[in-house]
């Protein structure tokens, strides 16, 4: 059984008499595995993220999704994330005067408790934030300020990974992680996604450009285009995309 | 934090509709008759055993308060408040208490319950679990039933005892500063309180003394159909320093209830004042039944060069608050300082904020003022500074921020600027927000459920007020905020 099974998925803005933005979108995810989803602007790769973790403003018309085998369709935003499910956004959003520490701990402790474990001891947090910070670079005093409150967009990415590295989620969604990282953070930002590489984690990695994908090795490619994936491969696809853009799939839409 | 875990622990326990505090003692009490003439104001007088200037110091009042309107300009409604049916006196029938023991177990057991050791030895084993030693003097209806560590206090020579005490030990320091502050005709409510205050407290702090504990005043309305009035002086003088918060709640009623209070305070030169209030009077139900009317005047005179006053207010109760604690800014290089949070849920109508009043040179003054309104209640902060001809070089600075929690609510700022001199330096500074459906969405996916997602954001938006409460008083509030806002989500 796969881990995740997107089945069939159509789906469209909630309340809109309009187009459906995802036409009937098949994906399995193993265990272990990085999947990365690419396409041109607007062929739905961030709806699909926005649908998995649960955001509302969307209507899933047809098809099922499911993780581990449970509808993750019927689950409520905050038990999804408790399940493993963790989007790393790609405009993360501000909350001004929580301490990114506090924001993380309730976070944390939130998911525990969801799952009936015990709340992290305050030695054992402190000491696992500062592990995984100095490794993404992140400083004690960005630790302080209010969540990506005044960060740069290198910081906010960066943040986004630390939460990751502390919630330890099954499945990892990387929303254009790579937008607005210049190549000296986008380094740092893959190392951080490659230590979390592991054999029961599985990351679905969405990018507009293949070079984020030199760093974040995939074991598959999937190019998405208007509201299905239309090609899969392996890690070549993404090199082939990078040398003959998107044009030939556009044109077959014409 | 790990207060905003408790906080989000404290939210889930509790229903929309349950007030934690509205319980009632059963107790015997001892009431004025029902209505106000001067026949009431004699009986009060009386029962606290007052000398003749102060019996006719209230009948002045009650005189011209026969005269005087109630004020409309507030952005609030209510039906009309008929003044003959309420009762203006209940005290506990027991007599007066000497010592702790001598209270009505069935108090003790009231403020046990609300968390408020009146047992100096309680407090006491607080310090060793880490906990601040506060001096509380609790009101209950229109009576002090207790006040602690008084003898510790004293020896310091701080005076903290019912002020219906010191009216009698202390004449001289009463009668120089009440009414100095808020004049006996000030306003309808104030003029109302004059006439009928039976208790509250008097605290005096004298020169160059650093009062030795936190101070506080804990108010109870316990009886039905009773408004309370109660009364505070503080006087900090030439270099002294005293840090006062004073908690309020009431039984959970279907009739409204009147708490008109008045707290005067003097700060002479180079003096500090710190006073805290959290308020968490009975707000009515959810449909706007019962609820106290609060309608308050609050004032502190920095009557001395480089004298400080600052007031901080977490308002979450009372169905309707009237409430705008001031400064006036006589001294040269006199501070005044204003914090508040104001929470508004259900049908609860605020309409808060302070007065900034620059009579001296080089003074300054600061209001930050968040505002959170959620369910069907309406959220308004008034507030005016103001610069005198001779205010040379005034400063002031506001920060007013509402935040709005669903789309049924209000928040209005009203703010007046009034400046005579040119030297003068104001900065307005304010905001209104929705808590985002992208802000929620964003600590969701993190974990956070509706509630404890909300309770984060608006424990990140009032941060810069709590920040300025005594430590062990920001966690109360922290949780009072949280429980405040329950159901207010989704």
């Amino acid at each position: 059984m796969a881990m995740l099974d997107i089945d069939n998925l159509h789906a469209k803005i909630d309340g809109d008499e309009g187009q459906e933005i995802l036409k009937g979108l098949s994906l399995k995810v193993n265990p272990g595995e990085v999947h990365a989803i690419m396409g041109p602007n607007g062929s739905g790769k961030s709806t699909l993220s926005y649908i998995l973790a649960g955001k509302e403003d969307y209507e899933v018309t047809d098809g099922s999704v499911t993780l581990d085998g449970e509808d993750l369709l019927e689950m409520e935003i905050d038990e999804r994330a408790a399940k493993g499910v963790f989007l790393a956004f790609q405009y993360p959003v501000e909350v001004p005067g929580v301490a990114t520490m506090t924001f993380l701990r309730s976070a944390l402790n939130a998911q525990r408790k969801k799952r009936g474990e015990a709340e992290i001891s305050t030695p054992d947090f402190l000491r696992l934030v500062r592990d995984k910070a100095a490794n993404l670079g992140i400083s004690q005093d960005m630790l302080r300020r209010g969540v990506n409150v005044g960060f740069s967009g290198g910081e906010k990415k960066r943040a986004e990974i630390l939460q990751m590295a502390i919630l330890e989620p099954k499945l990892c969604i990387l929303d254009e992680t790579d937008s607005g990282l210049d190549i000296d953070a986008l380094k740092v930002v893959s190392e951080g996604v490659n230590a979390l590489r592991s054999p029961d984690r599985a990351m679905i990695v969405i990018t507009h450009y293949q070079r984020l994908l030199n760093h974040i090795v995939p074991d598959f490619v999937h190019v998405m285009h208007k509201g299905r994936i239309v090609r899969s491969g392996g890690k070549e696809l993404a090199l082939e995309l990078e040398a003959n853009g998107y044009a030939e799939y556009q044109q077959d839409a014409a | 934090m790990p207060a905003v875990q408790e906080t989000v622990d404290q939210v889930r326990s509790i229903d929309v509709d349950q007030y934690k505090y509205g319980f009632f003692t059963e107790i015997e009490s001892e009431k004025a008759p029902k209505g106000l003439t001067e026949d009431t104001i004699r009986f009060i007088s009386a029962k606290k055993d007052e000398p003749e200037w102060m019996l006719e110091w209230r009948l002045e009042a009650f005189r011209r308060w026969q005269t005087m309107r109630e004020p409309e300009w507030a952005r609030v409604s209510y039906p009309p408040i008929a003044y003959q049916e309420l009762y203006y006196y209940s005290a506990p029938k027991r007599k007066t208490a000497l010592s702790i023991d001598d209270i009505d177990p069935e108090i003790l057991k009231t403020y046990e319950k609300l968390g408020i050791p009146l047992r100096e030895r309680d407090a006491l084993l607080g310090i060793e679990s880490g906990g601040a030693k506060v001096a509380v003097d609790a009101v209950f209806d229109s009576v002090s039933v207790a006040t602690t560590f008084k003898e510790e206090l004293a020896k310091a020579g701080v005076i903290f005892m019912p002020i219906s005490e010191a009216i009698r030990e202390y004449p001289d320091l009463v009668r120089k500063y009440l009414g100095s502050v808020v004049p006996v005709t000030d306003n309808f409510f104030a003029t109302l309180n004059s006439a009928v205050f039976s208790d509250g407290s008097f605290v005096y702090v004298p020169k160059g003394v650093r009062c030795p504990m936190e101070l506080s005043t804990y108010f109870r309305i316990n009886e039905r159909n009773t408004g309370q009035f109660e009364r505070t002086l503080i006087i900090a003088d030439e270099g002294a320093y005293v840090s006062y918060l004073e908690g309020c709640t009431a039984p959970q009623r279907d009739e409204n209830q009147l708490h008109a209070a008045v707290v005067e305070l003097v700060a002479l030169a180079d003096a500090e004042i710190k006073y805290s209030t959290v308020q968490n009077w009975y707000p009515g139900d959810s449909q706007g039944k019962g609820g106290i009317f609060n309608f308050v005047t609050k004032r502190g005179d920095c009557r001395g060069d480089r004298s400080k006053i600052s007031w901080t207010q977490v308002e979450t109760g009372s169905a309707i608050t009237w409430k705008y604690p001031s400064c006036i800014l006589r001294g040269d290089n006199s501070q005044g300082e204003f914090y508040s949070i104001a929470i508004s849920n259900g049908r609860q109508q605020v309409d808060s904020g302070t007065k900034m009043i620059h009579l001296g040179k080089n003074t300054s003054s600061r209001i930050i003022s968040k505002g959170i309104a959620a369910g069907y209640s309406d959220n308004t902060y008034r507030g005016l500074v103001s610069a005198h001809r001779k205010a040379t070089n005034a400063r002031n600075f506001t920060n007013c921020d509402s935040l709005l929690i669903g789309d049924k609510c209000g928040a209005h700022t009203v703010p007046y600027i009034e400046s005579k001199n040119s030297s003068a330096h104001f900065e307005h500074e304010a905001t209104t927000s929705k808590i985002s459906e992208d802000q929620l969405f964003y600590c969701r996916q993190r974990g956070l459920d509706p509630e404890e997602a909300t309770a984060l954001i608006v424990n990140g938006f009032v941060k810069d007020v709590l920040q300025q409460l005594p430590m062990e008083f920001a966690v109360e509030a922290q949780k009072l905020i949280a429980v405040s806002l329950e159901g207010s989500v989704g």
